[in-house]
C-alpha cells in the first residue's frame, strides 16, 4: 500500500517549488476556466472559447515584432477579436464570423512572425505552454486575474443565465442579448489573457469545455452545474499534474484526456438517466 | 394592497399613435391607433403574418416603429418587471441544466446583477406561481424535456411572478389542450380583472376567450380594428381590413370569418 | 496585361507553378464544401478539423508515414466523432470542442515524443505553418485524386444534401436519410480541410473553407450559383495571394517576402466584407 502511494506521489510532487507554483496556478486556471466555460457550454459558444485565445497569439507575435509586452499584446488582441466577433455576428450566423475573425488574426500573426525575428516556436510555446515553468510572480498575476474573472462572473451570473436560456423573455425584462453577448465575449477575452501565457491555450481550452460540458449532464440546476464544473476542473488538473509528474509527459495531454473522460461519463449518465433521449 | 391604488378602470395605460412598422423593406403594420385601458383583457387576432407578434414586439421596444409613437401612461410603473412577456416560440435545448422551477425563478429577478440567495420565501413564491398554472407536478423536471404545453404554462408563470402591470402573451393557448386552455384563460382573466393588469393575448381562436375578453383587436393587411367582438367581427369592418369581401358566419355561438378566393389563405376561425 | 506577363513568368518557376495549380484545386474543393458548411452551420467543425489534422501530421512524422495520410486518417476519425456525438446545435458545438481539445492534447504528447526522440522542433512546427511554396511533388497526384473524390462525393450527394441542409425535418419526412447524408458530407469536408491544411497550413484551411463560401452566400440566391461563385472566389484569392506574395520580395523596406497565407487570408476577408456591404445595400434598396 505504502509502495503504491509512494509511486503515485513521488518525492517533490508537493514540495518542489516549481510544483507548488504549478499546483496553485493550475487550480486557479481550472476555477477560472470552469466559471467561464459554464456559460460557453450553456450558450453553445465553445467555438469562441477556442477562437479568442487562439486569435490572441497574433498579439503575442505583434508584441514580439515591436518589442512590446507579450501580456499586453495578448490582452489587446483577445479583446479586439472578442469585440469583432460580437459586433460582426448577425443573429442567423452560426460561427462563420468567429472563423473569419480567427483566420484574420492568424493571418496577421503569420505576417508579424515573418516580418519580425521572433522565433516561431517561442510564440507557439504559448499553444502548449508548460505549466511547470511558472515563476512566483506569474502565480500572483494569475491569482489576481482569476479573482477578477470570478468577481465578473458573480456580477453577471443572473442576467447572463437568463439571456442564455430564454433570450426573448430576458430582452423583455431589459436584459439585452447583444449587450450580454459582448460582456460574455469580454469575459472569454479576460480569461484567455489570464490563462494563455501561464498554461497555454490548449490546457485552458480543455479546462473550459470539458468540465462544463460534463457538469451540464450531471447537474440539474444551473447553480449545481456551475459548482460541479469547478469541481471537475480542479480534479482534472490535480489528476493530470500527478500523472505528468509521474510519467514526465505533458500536463496538457493528461488534462485533455481526463476532461474528455469526464465528458464521456456525462454522456453515458445522460443515456442511463433517460434511455429514450438519444433514440430520437 | 394593490386594489387601493387601482385608478379608474377606464384610464388609458398604453397608447399607440399612428404606428407604422417596416421590416426588410415591407410594410408590416400601418396607421395603428390603439389605446389600452388599465385592467382590460384584449384579444389579438388575425391571419398568419398579419403582424400580431410584431405589434407585441413594438410595445416591448424590440422593434422601433418607422412612424408614430408608443406611449405608456404616467404613473405606470416603469422599468424592470413592468411588462410580462410570453414569446410565441420557446424551445430550450434538451440537455440544459435548468429545472422548471429555475426557469420560473428567473422571472422574479433574473435581470438583477449578481447571484440570488435562495431562501424559503423565494421558494414559496416560485411554488405559488407554479401552482397558478398547475405545474407543480413537473417543477423538478429539466425544461428541455417538457412538452410544448407544459413549457407554455411555465412561461405564463414566469411572466406573472414579476407582478407586471402589462402582460403580453403571444399565442399562449397554441399548444394547450382544452382543459389547460380554460385554466390559463381563467387565470389570465382574473389577473386582468382582479389585479388590474392590462393583458394582450394573441390567439388564432377567439372562442376560448370570449368569456373573459373585454375587447378584440383584429389585425389584417397591416391594419387594426379595435372594439367589442360584436363591433369588430362584422363583414364591413373586416372587409375593409382585408381589402376584399369577407363573410362572417355565426354557427352555434361560434364565429367564423370566411373570405373570397384571394383571401382564402387568410381564412381564420375567429 | 502586366499581371498576365507576371503570371507567365511565375509559371516558369516550378515551385510557383505547382503552388498555383495545387492551391487552385484546394480552393475549388474548399469553396464547394464550404458552401454546405456555412449553410449547415458547421463552421466550428470545419475549423477544428484543420487542427485535428495537424495531430495526424505529427503522428505521421513520428511514424514516417506520408503526412497526407496522417492528416486524412486522424481527420476522418475526428470528423466522424464530431458527426456521431452531436445531433443538435448545442450538443454538436460542445462535442466539437471536446474532440478538438482531445486531439490537441494528443498533439502535445506527440510533439513531446518527437522532441524526445529526435531533439528536433522544426519539423512538426512547419506542419502548423505549412507553406504552399514547399509542397512536395509527391503529394500532387494524391491531392488531385482526393480532390476528385471529394467533388464526386459532393456531386452525388448534391440534391439530398441541399434538401437536408435547408430543411432537415421535411427531408427526413420525405425519406432522405439525413444522418447518412450528413456523415458522407463530413467525409467530403474532411478531405477538403485536410488537404488544404497539408498544402497551405491549418490557418489557411479555415479561411478558404469559410470565407469564399460565406461571401458567395451573400451574393447569390440559388445554390448552384453559390457553389460556382464560391469556388471562383477561392481560386481568385489563392492566385492573387501567391502573385502578391511573390511580388512582396521586392517591397521596401525589408525585401524579405511577406507570407502567402497572410495575403490569401486578407483577400478572402476583402471578398467577404464586400459581400456584406453589397448585401446591406441590396436590403436597404429592396
Ligand atoms: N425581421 C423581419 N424581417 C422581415 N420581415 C419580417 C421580420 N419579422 C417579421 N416579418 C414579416 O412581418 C410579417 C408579420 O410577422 P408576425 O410575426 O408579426 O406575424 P404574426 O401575425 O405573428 O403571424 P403568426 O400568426 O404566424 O404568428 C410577416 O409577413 C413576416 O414575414
Ligand atoms: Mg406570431
Amino acid at each position: 500500500m505504502m509502495h503504491v502511494l509512494g509511486l503515485l506521489f513521488p518525492p517533490g510532487l508537493l514540495t518542489a517549488p516549481f510544483m507548488q507554483n504549478a499546483w496553485i496556478s493550475g487550480s486557479a486556471v481550472a476555477i477560472l476556466s470552469a466559471l467561464v466555460g459554464f456559460f460557453a457550454v450553456l450558450r453553445g459558444a465553445t467555438f469562441v472559447a477556442h477562437a479568442v485565445p487562439r486569435a490572441s497569439f497574433a498579439g503575442a507575435a505583434g508584441a514580439a515584432l515591436v518589442g512590446g509586452d507579450t501580456l499586453l499584446g495578448l490582452g489587446i488582441f483577445s479583446a479586439i477579436s472578442a469585440l469583432g466577433i460580437a459586433f460582426l455576428t448577425s443573429r442567423r450566423d452560426r460561427g462563420q464570423i468567429t472563423a473569419l475573425v480567427l483566420a484574420a488574426a492568424l493571418g496577421l500573426g503569420a505576417l508579424f512572425l515573418a516580418l519580425g525575428d521572433a522565433y516561431a516556436p517561442q510564440v507557439y510555446a504559448l499553444l502548449f505552454g508548460q505549466i511547470v515553468g511558472i515563476s512566483r510572480a506569474d502565480v500572483l498575476g494569475i491569482l489576481g486575474l482569476t479573482g477578477l474573472t470570478a468577481a465578473a462572473v458573480a456580477v453577471l451570473y443572473r442576467p447572463l443565465l437568463f439571456v442564455s436560456v430564454a433570450p426573448d423573455v430576458a430582452e423583455a425584462r431589459g436584459v439585452s442579448r447583444h449587450r450580454f453577448n459582448v460582456l460574455f465575449l469580454l469575459l472569454v477575452a479576460l480569461s484567455a489573457t489570464a490563462a494563455v501565457p501561464v498554461v497555454g491555450a490548449l490546457l485552458s481550452f480543455s479546462l473550459m469545455v470539458g468540465p462544463a460540458a460534463a457538469a451540464s449532464y450531471f447537474g440539474r440546476s444551473p447553480a449545481s452545474a456551475l459548482w460541479l464544473s469547478v469541481a471537475i476542473g480542479l480534479v482534472s488538473v490535480w489528476l493530470a499534474l500527478v500523472l505528468a509528474y509521474d510519467t514526465g509527459m505533458p500536463v496538457g495531454f493528461f488534462v485533455a484526456v481526463v476532461t474528455a473522460a469526464f465528458y464521456g461519463l456525462g454522456r453515458l449518465w445522460a443515456l442511463t438517466a433517460d434511455p429514450l433521449a438519444d433514440a430520437a | 394592497m394593490k386594489g387601493l391604488e387601482l385608478p379608474r378602470a377606464d384610464q388609458t395605460i398604453l397608447d399607440l399613435e399612428g404606428v407604422r412598422v417596416e421590416l426588410g423593406g415591407k410594410v408590416v403594420l400601418r396607421d395603428i391607433d390603439v389605446a389600452l385601458r388599465r385592467g382590460e383583457l384584449v384579444g389579438v387576432i388575425g391571419p398568419n403574418g398579419a403582424g400580431k407578434s410584431t405589434l407585441l414586439k413594438v410595445i416591448l421596444g424590440f422593434i422601433r416603429p418607422s412612424a408614430g409613437a408608443v406611449r405608456f401612461a404616467q404613473g405606470q410603473r416603469a422599468g424592470r418587471g413592468a411588462i410580462g412577456y410570453v414569446p410565441q416560440s420557446f424551445s430550450p435545448d434538451p440537455d440544459l441544466p435548468l429545472r422548471a422551477r429555475d426557469l420560473v425563478a428567473l422571472g422574479i429577478d433574473g435581470d438583477r446583477w449578481g447571484f440570488s440567495l435562495g431562501g424559503a420565501r423565494r421558494r414559496a413564491a416560485v411554488d405559488e406561481a407554479l401552482a397558478w398554472v398547475d405545474a407543480l407536478s413537473y417543477a423538478e423536471q429539466p425544461v428541455g424535456r417538457l412538452s410544448g404545453g407544459e413549457l407554455q404554462r411555465l412561461l405564463v408563470a414566469q411572466a406573472l411572478i414579476a407582478e407586471p402591470d402589462t402582460l403580453l402573451l403571444d399565442e399562449p393557448l397554441a399548444n394547450l389542450d382544452l382543459r389547460s386552455q380554460d385554466e390559463i384563460v381563467g387565470l389570465v382573466g382574473r389577473v386582468a380583472h382582479e389585479r388590474g393588469v392590462t393583458v394582450m393575448l394573441v390567439t388564432h381562436d377567439m372562442n376560448p376567450i370570449l368569456g373573459v375578453m373585454d375587447r378584440l383587436l383584429y389585425l389584417a393587411g397591416g391594419r387594426a380594428a379595435l372594439g367589442t367582438p360584436d363591433e369588430v367581427v362584422r363583414a364591413e369592418v373586416l372587409g375593409a381590413l382585408y381589402g376584399h369581401h369577407v363573410d362572417v358566419l355565426r354557427v352555434h355561438g361560434r364565429i367564423l370569418v370566411v373570405g373570397a378566393a384571394e383571401v382564402e389563405s387568410l381564412t381564420c376561425e375567429a | 496585361m502586366a499581371l498576365l506577363t507576371l503570371v507567365r513568368d511565375l509559371l516558369q518557376t516550378p515551385a510557383v507553378a505547382t503552388a498555383l495549380w495545387i492551391g487552385s484545386i484546394v480552393a475549388v474543393v474548399s469553396g464547394c464544401a464550404g458552401v454546405f458548411t456555412v449553410v449547415r452551420g458547421q463552421s466550428f467543425a470545419g475549423h477544428a478539423l484543420g487542427d485535428v489534422g495537424s495531430t495526424g501530421a505529427a503522428a505521421a512524422y513520428l511514424t514516417a508515414v506520408q503526412p497526407l495520410y496522417g492528416f486524412l486518417g486522424i481527420g476522418l476519425l475526428g470528423g466522424l466523432a464530431i458527426d456521431r456525438l452531436g445531433n443538435r446545435a448545442r450538443e454538436r458545438d460542445v462535442a466539437t470542442g471536446i474532440v478538438l481539445s482531445l486531439t490537441m492534447g494528443l498533439s502535445a504528447l506527440l510533439l513531446f515524443l518527437i522532441t524526445e526522440q529526435t531533439s528536433a522542433t522544426g519539423g512538426p512546427l512547419s506542419i502548423l505553418f505549412g507553406s504552399i511554396f514547399t509542397v512536395a511533388p509527391a503529394v500532387t497526384l494524391p491531392v488531385e485524386l482526393f480532390s476528385l473524390l471529394a467533388l464526386g462525393l459532393l456531386a452525388v450527394l448534391y440534391r439530398p444534401l441541399v434538401f437536408a441542409s435547408l430543411s432537415p425535418e421535411t427531408a427526413r419526412a420525405r425519406g432522405v436519410r439525413v444522418g447518412l447524408v450528413g456523415t458522407l458530407f463530413m467525409v467530403a469536408l474532411v478531405i477538403a480541410v485536410e488537404e488544404s491544411s497539408l498544402v497551405a497550413g491549418a490557418l489557411l484551411s479555415t479561411a478558404l473553407l469559410i470565407g469564399p463560401a460565406a461571401a458567395a452566400v451573400n451574393w447569390t440566391r440559388q445554390i448552384g450559383h453559390t457553389l460556382a461563385l464560391s469556388a471562383f472566389l477561392g481560386v481568385a484569392a489563392v492566385v492573387l495571394g501567391i502573385v502578391l506574395s511573390y511580388e512582396s520580395y521586392f517591397w521596401p523596406p525589408l525585401h524579405r517576402g511577406w507570407p502567402v497565407s497572410f495575403f490569401i487570408v486578407m483577400l478572402v476577408l476583402v471578398e467577404y466584407i464586400a459581400s456584406r456591404l453589397w448585401r446591406r445595400r441590396r436590403e436597404a434598396t429592396a
